[in-house]
């Protein structure tokens, strides 16, 4: 019991600077792919505290608390996960989180943030299939959601689930906002979409909206671990170091391609999960 | 204490010009220069910006939208303008639709000379602007905790209602 | 217990005074007491049965007046059908009507001589389908009292027949009783066409070539259905000598032999009247009819008739071709209708796609025939059905107001038309959101059909799941837009505001007393069907749940008392700096005032039903046709 807090405790508390400093790296080794210097690691952390001081603007006063009720989903969500709980469970929940975010965007009525709130539903359209065959590939080898079993389990679950784990790391591209599915909330210097769903967050709203990303991140990245970690503790550092390849990986995707078109986001991500999770269920299944 | 001025973020509008400044702005975000290392992100979103940096000269038709980004933009912030057109006009000066540099529409704190601005002068008004955004930060910081003090200790007076803060926006255009 | 004839012969009488009466006042302070009495009859109905310690009442041994009575109203039923049909020229549908309703007479009169068994089974499956259908049935009365009034206000050309409405409305209830507290299989085809006769008459209400047209399709559809369950009756009849529900449910569980073919038979019957792929136009088409209609007929009752069904046979079917055939047919139009709902900006087409697509679910969950998933349909059912009166009411009460019903009309409704909006959010919100029970039934159906290896059931909720969040999503963002239009005058009658804000109340109320329900309702009436101890979720999910719900009512209602009070400076909206000054409108290219109008996705050419209706009609009828044939053909 007094592990399982300590374990939230330390999400609630470290995620957001564990999630900015993950930024910090990859603003800084995108810059190094580019060759170019890039800003300093803390980056993220001066921009934060930035937004934070900056005036209090808002188009909709609306935004601020389903901004805030977002934040506080998504940080629930972990804290579901850090404790041990079930891990189909949290991806429901993370689902209504992102509900929250899309009607903060909505909520303006304004162009750029519409149109970025209906890209933001197509990716969590795409992504909500993995996300749930994850859970159901974890269910399936250790016989429970249950955070705790799994982890608990003899062997890496990535040994039988290879293909969820495929499915996975390429939701990931989505989920952390990276180049060729970034749809709907552009980074760095993209424009076409002006700031797509973020369009209208200013100051405090947006600086809310970074933290809940980072706490977002940490949670994804931590789901990905789970397909490695076992009984036997040195899988964590195994584990850290797949997140890490994994990252880089992401961010040498995010360099490398160009933003497609939302339905072709769509039917590569469907196409992916069923021909990689789904076949890998089925083997799963019958075997 | 917190120095907002490592992460300014810029709002690049291009008015009446002949785009030249234009495309040093964004060369100003390559590779050579850089500008990133600074903290520099172009938003193109002026909710999210600080240093409004405008090239190009205000004609009739772009003064109301240079007028709107400005006031979208959250306080502090810093406005810079490069290029000759954007200091004063430049060659369209004369031309009968311009009415002059960007300081015809809103307050201009760092012109930039330069036809067109060189890259490397564009950085250095850059680091111009972020040492006055860094000032500016602090006498908003300054005048946020005389407020709260004031809410604090007077008759308990509520936050700005909606209608004031409609007011204050219309005020926002007025010199700060 | 006299209060069960009661409850089906009332609401009868009542339609006969409905039929009689045309006064309009008179008529409506009638049906109020009407449906205030069927609403305390069903209260007695399930006092007495609690009362009685929760156990199943069988009553009725000895049915022979009553069984002619019901052969009768069969045949008038018939003659009606065929009258209808000769009528509008539809000759072959007649027979639909006469062949399976002879063979039953046939089987009465010179058919062998029967086992007597009772005539009414109470359990806790039928109390559950009485309360829905007496709770919800008497408020849509209602509020349909209210509607109507507005309706034929502002449908001008079609004529006021509301006394007829009203008759079949009423007549449909005391049908749909009958329907589930009926043990003896005769009794229940005879109010099976009598539901799909009702459905019939309100879909053709407005005599509207197109009403017509529909009400004919559903017609058709619903009889074949209903011909498949006569011919199962009889064959079952044939081979055991009795026509009792629960028998052929405990026969064809002890051995899956040659009763499947009734069972099988049935469940065919199930999927026509729960409008399952390939049968789902007929929903579609229904939504011509009046909104209450809709709202009590079409996805809060009578299609649940076929869930009720379904679930009953549920223990039969499991891990039989059957319920292969039905978790199949049931999954795939849970993913096929709700990638088609996408498509769909009419809001009732809407409510008619997602109707179909969550009856897919159950009647996945009922064919995979485990106690888990019966637990998630049974709770997908209740909440389906508030829900979705909710919702039909609602869109109905707007359509009056906003003169529209298309959700790209319903922009910022929140700020034109307060109050219905809040009950439609809440109504949607109850259909897919976390804390609302629709979450922990897609919860339990994964799980369940993970362990039973079903594995194509995993793939239909896997992304149907994900475009059902979709659709709804996208629906509400576009209630709680902001605007800056001026509100629409409310013209709500009161006692449709009476039945909207109960349903609203009732599904807030179900989000936090669902683990109450599972553990003192549900898991006894999985015990009563699979004579299984066990609790079918484990505590701690439902406890889970239960902060769950907390956290998330608790969150935002903080969250947006803490911002109320910033000090905030508004800003207009990015509109690339040419917003006009109101957020409605932006500078044309010519300095004109261009309005802003924002519009949702709909993928109208990947996923328009034009486009995947067919395709998926074909594979749904080739997978029934080849495994009937299979079922059929393996059992003798």
């Amino acid at each position: 019991m007094l592990y399982r807090v300590i374990s939230i405790l330390c999400y609630i508390i470290l995620a957001p600077f564990l999630g900015g400093l993950l930024e910090g790296l990859d603003r800084k080794i995108s810059a190094r792919m580019q060759g170019r210097v890039g800003p300093p690691i803390l980056q993220p952390f001066y921009d934060l505290i930035k937004l934070f001081k900056k005036q209090y603007i808002i188009v909709d006063r609306a935004q601020h608390f389903l901004l805030l009720s977002y934040l506080a989903l998504v940080v629930f969500t972990g804290c579901m996960f850090f404790g041990g709980s079930d891990l189909l469970m949290c991806f429901f929940v993370l689902s209504t989180a992102s509900v929250f975010l899309y009607f903060a965007a909505v909520i303006t009525s304004s162009p750029y943030t519409t149109i970025g709130g209906q890209r933001e539903l197509i990716q969590d359209m795409a992504c909500e299939p993995a996300l749930l065959f994850a859970a159901l590939g974890f269910y399936l080898i250790s016989g429970s959601f249950n955070i705790d079993t799994i982890v608990h389990s003899q062997y890496s679950a990535i040994a039988k689930l290879p293909g969820f784990f495929l499915a996975f790391v390429f939701i990931l591209t989505i989920k952390m906002r990276k180049s060729p599915f970034d749809e709907s909330a552009s980074h760095h210097a993209h424009q076409e979409l002006v700031k797509g769903i973020t369009t209208e967050m200013g100051g405090r709203n947006l600086a809310i909206y970074n933290v809940t990303e980072w706490y977002e991140t940490v949670l994804m990245l931590s789901v990905l671990a789970l397909f490695i970690i076992n009984e036997n503790p040195w899988s964590y550092l195994a584990a850290a170091l797949v997140i890490c390849a994994a990252y880089f990986a992401e961010i040498l995707i995010d360099n490398t391609a160009a933003r497609v078109k939302t339905s072709t986001m769509l039917k590569m991500t469907w196409m992916v999960t069923l021909l990689s999770a789904g076949v890998n269920f089925l083997v799963l299944m019958l075997v | 204490m917190a120095n907002v001025k490592r992460s300014p973020w810029l709002l690049h509008y291009d008015g009446s010009s002949c785009n030249g400044c234009d495309i040093e702005v964004l060369a100003c975000l390559t590779p050579v220069y850089d500008a990133e290392r600074l903290g520099v992100e172009n938003t193109g979103d002026p909710m999210q910006a600080d240093i409004f940096l405008i090239t190009g000269g205000i004609n009739e038709q772009n003064a109301p939208v240079v007028k709107q980004l400005y006031n979208q933009m959250p306080r502090p912030k810093v406005v810079v303008a490069v290029g000759t057109c954007a200091c004063t006009g430049g060659v369209f000066k004369e031309a009968y639709n311009i009415c002059g540099g960007a300081d015809t529409a809103i307050p201009v704190d760092i012109y930039v000379p330069g036809c067109a601005a060189r890259p490397q002068s564009i950085i250095d008004g850059i680091i111009k602007a972020r040492d006055l955004f860094q000032k500016r930060s602090e006498e908003h910081d300054a005048k946020v905790k005389e407020e709260k003090k004031a809410g604090k200790h007077g008759s308990g007076s509520p936050a700005v209602s909606l209608q004031d803060a409609k007011e204050a926006a219309e005020e926002d255009g007025k010199e700060e | 217990m006299p209060v069960v004839p009661f409850l089906i012969i009332f609401p009868l009488m009542m339609a006969g005074l409905m039929f009689c009466i045309r006064v309009n006042r008179v008529r409506n302070a009638i049906a109020y007491i009407g449906s205030v009495v069927i609403m305390a009859a069903v209260g007695v109905l399930t006092f007495q049965w609690a009362h009685g310690g929760f156990q199943p009442i069988e009553l009725y041994v000895n049915t022979e007046i009553a069984d002619k009575v019901i052969l009768c109203a069969e045949i008038l039923l018939m003659i009606q059908v065929t009258i209808l049909s000769f009528k509008y020229r539809k000759y072959w549908i007649s027979l639909l009507s006469i062949i399976p309703t002879l063979a039953i007479a046939w089987l009465e009169l010179f058919g062998p001589e029967m086992q007597t068994e009772e005539h009414i089974y109470i359990d806790h499956l039928s109390i559950l389908m009485s309360v829905i259908i007496g709770v919800i049935g008497s408020l849509i009365i209602i509020y349909a009292v209210g509607y109507m009034h507005g309706y034929q206000h502002y449908h001008t050309k079609i004529g006021d027949r509301r006394y007829y409405f009203f008759m079949v409305l009423f007549a449909f209830l005391g049908a749909m009783f009958g329907f589930v507290l009926s043990e003896s299989l005769l009794w229940i085809d005879l109010f099976w066409e009598a539901t799909s006769v009702c459905s019939f008459l309100l879909i053709g209400y407005t005599r509207e070539p197109e009403a017509i047209k529909n009400s004919f399709r559903a017609l058709w559809m619903n009889l074949l259905g209903g011909t498949a369950l006569a011919v199962g009756i009889i064959y079952f009849a044939l081979t055991e000598g009795t026509v009792s529900l629960n028998v052929l449910v405990t026969q064809a569980r002890l051995n899956h032999g040659d009763l499947m073919i009734p069972v099988a038979l049935i469940a065919f019957a199930a999927l026509t009247k729960s409008a399952q792929l390939p049968f789902s136009t007929w929903l579609m088409g229904a939504m011509v009819a009046p909104t209450p209609s809709s709202a009590l007929l079409h996805s809060a009752t009578m299609v649940k008739a076929g869930i009720y069904v379904l679930f009953r046979l549920a223990p039969a079917m499991s891990a039989t071709t059957t319920g292969m055939m039905v978790a199949f047919v049931g999954g795939f139009t849970f993913l096929m209708a709700s990638i088609m709902a996408i498509a769909q900006s009419d809001g009732k087409k809407v409510l008619a796609m997602s109707t179909i697509s969550n009856l897919g679910l159950m009647v996945a969950c009922a064919g995979v025939g485990r106690p888990e998933t019966i637990w998630a349909g049974v709770f997908l059912m209740i909440f389906h059905a508030i829900s979705k009166s909710l919702l039909f009411q609602d869109v109905g009460a707007t359509e009056n107001s906003l003169h529209s019903r298309d959700i790209e009309n319903m922009h910022g409704l929140l700020y034109r038309l307060p109050r219905l909006a809040i009950f439609m959010f809440i109504g949607i919100a109850g259909m897919f959101l976390a804390p609302f029970g629709m979450l922990i039934s897609k919860w339990a159906a994964l799980k369940a059909s993970v362990d039973e290896n079903n594995i194509l059931l995993v793939f239909f909720i896997v992304f149907g799941s994900a475009t059902t969040s979709f659709y709804w999503t996208k629906w509400l963002g576009k209630i709680i837009a902001n605007t800056n239009e001026a509100p629409v005058k409310d013209i709500t009658k009161r006692n449709e505001m009476i039945s909207i804000a109960i349903h609203g109340v009732l599904m807030i109320a179900l989000c936090f007393l669902f683990p109450l329900l599972s553990r003192v309702y549900v898991d006894p009436m999985l015990r009563e069907m699979f004579q299984v101890a066990e609790q079918t979720l484990p505590t701690t999910t439902l406890d889970l749940l239960m902060i769950l719900v907390v956290f998330i009512f608790a969150v935002p209602l903080i969250a947006y008392s803490y911002s109320k009070n910033i000090k905030a400076n508004k800003k207009l909206s990015y509109m690339s700096g040419i917003n006009t000054g109101k957020n409605h409108a932006f500078t044309g290219s010519f300095g004109q005032n261009e309005r802003l109008v924002l519009s949702n996705y709909y993928f109208k050419d990947i996923c328009g039903v034009r486009k995947l209706m067919l395709p998926s009609q074909l594979v749904t009828a080739a997978v029934i046709v080849v495994m009937m044939i299979f079922i059929i053909g393996g059992a003798l």
